[in-house]
């Protein structure tokens, strides 16, 4: 009961930061209907520049944090404006097609640069070491911190999308683009701004995973990328709420998947689950069966 | 001249021509173990990318696993071709990697090619590594991580009858009425429903026939390069193969030749250097789709023809080719 305990907090933690990385897939999903293969890679970014804030700057991990998140938020926007941009009016396969080149790029241009290893973050301050025993639990705060983070992080965004202006954009752009220019939104600002909030969330989890396993490699964005789509896929891709069920629970599943059987089976497992929401129950947890019209 | 006679004369010989020029150049010793490794390569780049193309060039359906099915027929072959030896063992092995292959696209097709969108890129990238960590998994049959020696059986004339028996047999299946309804599918989806094409049919058809040369290919890379492992056949793996597709053409099966035949002799050139190898390869993917979207040959095809071409230019060969569309339309109406 213990373990079974222990193993939940240790899920939910690594569940905050697929849901991080899960919101941006979602909402680009949503609101150009494109899998942004590049989001794992964003991640990656982010954790990178966290690491050199700390180790090279010697800023604080919040300010770090911050840091990262600008970061990604610019690079998101410059790989919208460059890479997608030209491709709006475009077949889908060459919009996805384009994106697994970016994320490519990304990955061996910061290979080239940085080298294969891996690299350790710097230590951490005393307070993120301490840890708590309830009944014989014992909690981290380095776990506390990182889903009070995620959490903070994901009521910011809520705020933004339901009661600010630009959010309600989002939203119409999501609904319809055409109707929502007729309306006089500035469709494509709308989109960058997505990438923008996504990439931002993106380059946290980043931070937040160098903090959790201490240690960042620049292909270490491709599976939690991968992971995380899965979790946007389960909760209903396209759907704010959807993300963060279907990180939460990716992550349950596969501490659980490592704790109990083997730590070799937990990417198997999530792709499992992928292909059987696929076959049962195409449109997510939470998303509706759409008629598609001619 | 008799069609049959026509199409020996202008297909035939040129490829008996490139069989043999091969063949002696491999003899003088010009083609060394060096070059021959990359001319493997190329063969089983050309079977590969030709049978992803029919899948996301010629049916719209965007695959990113097909190094799963490659390694589906790597293991396969290798497993049977050790043991049971000589030819027997080799060819069984190949065809049940292609059959097993096959199968296993057939399972992952059936149900998630009825879905719209992207969702397919999706599964099969998800089946691509669950395959992967299986094989990792199964230590008493695939020897784990550590990979597993394969006993060598390709030679050039296996390389030259299955890399041309591959294209032909695609080339005629996308000449078939199901092959027209797969790039029927591609061109309109919804339109290709309302005149009556079975769309899901078509795509789990060309889907499966791609698994099946897919796992050909892997096959007939155990079977040379005589170790595998499952990391061989990882995600860029698929990518690899991808960006051969598109650079040739999403469509165009000569496309993927010429390109299966540039990137080989690329990356061969860039051995050393596998991080600008990749660099390079992504800004081919971007640098492609934003300016030139269909790639080197877009959807045209460099035929054999050309040599009958020069010969003499007939009327006959405008009637020819205009002749089995219109009773392939008869046969349509008839049946319906």
């Amino acid at each position: 009961m213990d373990q079974l305990a222990q193993q939940l907090i240790n899920g939910l933690s690594l569940g905050s930061i697929y849901a991080l990385i899960a919101l941006g897939y979602t909402m680009v999903y949503g609101i150009i209907q494109l899998i942004n293969f590049a989001h794992g890679d964003v991640y990656m970014v982010g954790a990178y520049v966290g690491f050199a804030s700390m180790a090279i700057l010697g800023l604080g991990v919040f300010e770090s944090l911050a840091l990262a998140m600008v970061t990604c938020m610019i690079l998101g926007v410059v790989i919208e404006r460059v890479a997608y941009k030209p491709l709006r009016n475009s077949t889908r396969i060459a919009v996805l097609i384009t994106a697994i080149g970016v994320s490519l790029l990304l990955e061996y241009v910061m290979l080239y640069f940085v080298g294969a290893a891996v690299r350790s973050y710097p230590p951490l301050p005393d307070y993120f070491n301490a840890q708590f025993a309830v009944g014989g639990v014992v909690i981290s705060a380095k776990s506390l911190i990182i889903i009070g983070v995620s959490v903070a992080l994901m009521i910011g965004l809520q705020f933004i999308v339901q009661k600010t202006r630009i959010g309600k954009a989002m939203r119409a752009v999501s609904q319809d683009a055409d109707a929502a220019r007729l309306m006089g939104i500035n469709v494509d600002n709308t989109i960058s701004f997505t990438f923008a909030l996504g990439s931002a969330l993106a380059g946290a989890a980043g931070v937040l995973v160098g903090i959790y396993y201490n240690t960042i490699n620049p292909l270490m964005g491709i599976m939690p990328g991968l992971k995380a789509f899965v979790a946007a896929v389960f909760g209903g891709i396209g759907l704010i709420p959807g993300a963060l069920i279907g990180g939460y629970f990716i992550g349950v599943t596969e501490t659980l998947v490592s704790g109990y059987f083997s730590s070799l089976l937990q990417d198997a497992v999530v792709f499992a689950i992928l292909i059987l929401v696929l076959i049962f129950k195409p449109a997510g947890l939470l998303g509706k069966n759409v008629r598609e019209k001619v | 001249m008799p069609p049959i006679v026509r199409t020996l004369l202008t297909r035939g010989v040129p490829l008996l021509a490139l069989y043999l020029v091969v063949l002696g150049l491999i003899g003088a010793g010009i083609i060394d173990a060096y070059w021959m490794a990359t001319l493997a390569l190329i063969c089983v780049n050309i079977v590969l990318a030709v049978s992803l193309n029919l899948i996301t060039g010629f049916t719209g359906q965007f695959s990113l696993g097909h190094a799963g099915f490659m390694a589906i027929g790597a293991y396969a072959t290798a497993i049977i071709s050790n043991a049971v030896a000589g030819p027997a063992g080799f060819l069984g092995g190949l065809l049940a990697g292609g059959v097993l292959a096959a199968l296993v696209g057939f399972l992952i097709g059936l149900p998630t090619l009825r879905l719209r969108g992207d969702y397919l890129a999706i599964a099969t990238l998800g089946m691509a590594e669950i395959i992967r960590v299986v094989f990792v998994n199964l230590d008493s049959v695939t020897n784990g991580a550590a990979g597993l020696t394969v006993t060598q059986n390709m030679d050039w004339n296996w390389f030259f009858v299955l890399t041309v028996g591959s294209v032909i047999l695609i080339r005629n299946y996308l000449r078939s009425r199901q092959g027209r309804d797969a790039i029927a599918v591609r061109e309109d989806e919804i339109a290709a429903e309302s005149i009556g094409v079975d769309t899901t049919r078509a795509k789990v058809m060309s889907f499966t026939i791609g698994a099946f040369f897919g796992g050909l290919g892997g096959g007939m890379y155990a079977s040379y390069f005589y170790f595998i492992k499952p990391d061989l056949f990882g995600f860029l793996k698929s990518i690899d193969i991808l960006v051969i597709v598109v650079l040739g053409g999403l469509g165009s099966l000569s496309g993927s030749i010429i390109a299966a035949i540039l990137l080989a002799l690329i990356s061969t050139l860039l051995q050393g250097f596998t991080e600008i190898r990749m660099i390079l390869y992504a800004l081919l993917l971007v640098v492609i789709m934003i300016f030139r979207p269909e790639g080197l040959m877009g959807s045209r095809e460099l035929s054999l023809n050309v040599f009958s071409r020069l010969g003499r230019r007939r009327p006959a060969l405008a009637t020819a080719q205009a002749a089995p569309g219109a009773s392939e339309a008869q046969g349509k109406g008839d049946e319906r």
